[in-house]
């Protein structure tokens, strides 16, 4: 495992995303549908808690998405190379890594379109930036815990409807205590309380890493 | 003797459950029918649980402040669970809460805490003695303890928690079995992980049902938003989500190996999430949040002469059942090879 490496590897991620734009503007347009579809369900003003709440699943599901092709679009020929050219901790890390910018700007774009269909009034008390800290943090946990969810899956050859069950249950301490730490962030929380929830978030964050790098070689021999 | 262990879980259960369903209620009082002071003669009906109001000696009752002691001036006894006191209130009493005692001869001391109120600004409340002769200490009697708001569900303590101990005791066997197995890629030690998960699966359920009725009982609802049952709920859908990966790998040892990989991913992340979190947040559930655990009510320790034996003989059942279950689907592996 070699810096060089991982950045060889991202850089390739990159280059196959860019190659296949359509997949970036699926993603994006899953979104805003998403996000559209609730302007038009609730009409008016959300009260805070529904707000906070409503961004999440949005995100959630959004997330699931995205992160489902992580390893979906490698067929087994590809793979090959790959194990040739790298070891199976780089790769895992270059994923995780690749999958938390992925979902860092998606969660960012979300939030814009969120704000601008669904209204600012939810933000009226709220700390703007520990907000946006929390939805970029939020983003990059749920791409490192859905990372090797995503591996799993793609191994047991099916699709979204696996992910969905094998990831829901382990993606749920992220989101809860991102929930809550936006939650707090909305209600104008001051940063020493709310600092609390955040360095949790960043803690798991380091915890889900290391295991997926612990536990990725195994799924990736075969 | 290799099997000592499963007859002293067997016996320990049996023990424990019984023990658990037949041991009384400690006397306490319940309820009393007033909880403001009002100037004058007042009198107080007040409810037992389990008492004996009706010996011999009659009871005192007073009412209590951190400073003073005021006594009834007639008490009246009505039945062995209920008696009706008599009090001589003073005028411009004001800004207390006082706790209702009854002194039983055979129940010792009752309290029944912050029962009154004695309104809004004024005078606390005097000191009027009555003289509590020092009567014969009470036998010892074998008892739960008797709480507001759990009252008879206490028991379900001797069911409730043991039924979540067994099922992470055999959770960590599954996760132990699934780490041999990423190391020795051998199929038999999947299979062990598995059946851990199932029969640790049944006590969830038992878990689950327990803790369903407790909380309906106690709190008023079968579920409630807290932390302590969403880890429950979590770690119940993880171990599905097992299963459904297992039943979609059709080859087995890789079904074993994406197992194993998924089952230690979970259970770490799972043990964060019912450890940790609960401690960051509120909850109703004992032990978080301010609630005290079980272990820290005011130490009872004949509740503890039932719970721990509870806890240890479901542990060895749960363990026992896993080994059968094992001894069982190696079997049919074997029946199955003999055929081929």
């Amino acid at each position: 495992m070699e810096l060089r490496e991982i950045t060889g590897l991202l850089r390739m991620e990159f280059l196959l995303d860019l190659r296949q734009r359509a997949a970036w503007g699926g993603m994006l347009l899953y979104v805003v549908s998403a996000i559209y579809v609730c302007y038009l369900g609730v009409r008016g003003a959300l009260p805070v808690p529904v707000w906070n709440a409503l961004f999440w699943i949005i995100l959630l599901f959004a997330a699931f998405n995205a992160l489902v092709r992580s390893f979906q679009r490698e067929d087994a020929g590809r793979q090959v190379y790959l194990y040739t050219l790298a070891g199976p901790r780089s790769v895992v890390l270059a994923r995780t890594l690749y999958n938390a910018l992925t979902m860092l700007v998606l969660s960012l774009l979300s939030l814009l379109f969120y704000v601008l269909f669904l209204g600012t009034d939810a933000l009226g008390e709220a700390q703007v930036g520990q907000f946006v800290l929390v939805v970029a943090l939020g983003g990059v946990g749920l791409a490192a815990v859905l990372t090797l969810i995503s591996a799993i899956a793609a191994r047991a050859g099916s699709g979204l409807g696996l992910m969905a069950i094998l990831g829901f249950p382990v993606v749920l301490p992220m989101l809860l205590s991102v929930m809550r730490a936006s939650k707090g962030a909305l209600d104008g929380l001051p940063w020493s309380v709310n600092s609390t929830y955040v360095l949790w978030i960043v803690a798991l964050d380091v915890l889900t890493v290391a295991l997926a790098w612990l536990l990725f070689p195994y799924l990736w021999r075969d | 003797m290799r099997h000592w262990w499963k007859l002293l879980g067997a016996v320990l259960v049996v023990g424990a459950s019984i023990t658990a369903l037949r041991v009384p209620l400690a006397p306490a009082l319940v309820h009393s029918s007033a909880d403001r002071l009002a100037p004058g003669e007042q009198a107080f009906r007040i409810t037992g649980y389990n008492t004996h109001f009706d010996q011999r000696v009659r009871p005192y009752v007073w009412l209590a402040t951190d400073d003073a002691k005021f006594c009834a001036t007639t008490v009246q006894v009505e039945g062995t669970g209920s008696l009706s006191a008599t009090f001589d209130i003073p005028n411009g009493l004001g800004g207390q809460l006082a706790h209702l005692v009854v002194f039983s001869p055979t129940d010792g001391v009752l309290p029944l805490y912050d029962a009154v109120w004695t309104g809004d600004g004024g005078t606390p409340l005097p000191d009027r003695n009555c003289d509590v002769t020092p009567l014969a200490m009470k036998p010892f009697d074998f008892s739960f303890p008797n709480r507001s708001l759990l009252y008879e569900t206490i028991r379900n303590l001797n069911f409730h928690v043991p039924m979540w101990f067994t099922m992470m005791l055999l959770q960590l066997v599954a996760v132990v079995y699934s780490v041999r197995t990423l190391r020795s890629n051998s199929l038999r030690d999947d299979d062990a992980a598995l059946q851990a998960v199932n029969v640790s699966l049944l006590f969830a359920a038992l878990g689950l049902i327990t803790g369903s009725i407790w909380a309906r009982a106690t709190w008023g609802a079968w579920w409630t938003n807290d932390t302590k049952l969403n880890g429950a709920a979590v770690t119940t859908l993880i171990y599905l989500a097992y299963l459904v990966l297992r039943g979609s790998v059709p080859e087995p040892s890789k079904r074993a190996r994406l197992a194993a990989i998924y089952n230690i991913f979970a259970f770490v992340l799972m043990l964060v999430f019912v450890m940790v979190l609960p401690r960051l947040t509120d909850s109703l559930h004992p032990g978080n949040g301010g609630n005290p655990a079980f272990s820290q009510y005011d130490l009872d320790d004949q509740l503890r002469l039932v719970f721990y034996p509870a806890v240890l003989g479901w542990m060895l059942v749960g363990t026992w059942a896993f080994t059968l279950k094992l001894r069982l689907s190696r079997l049919e592996h074997a029946l199955d090879e003999n055929d081929r």
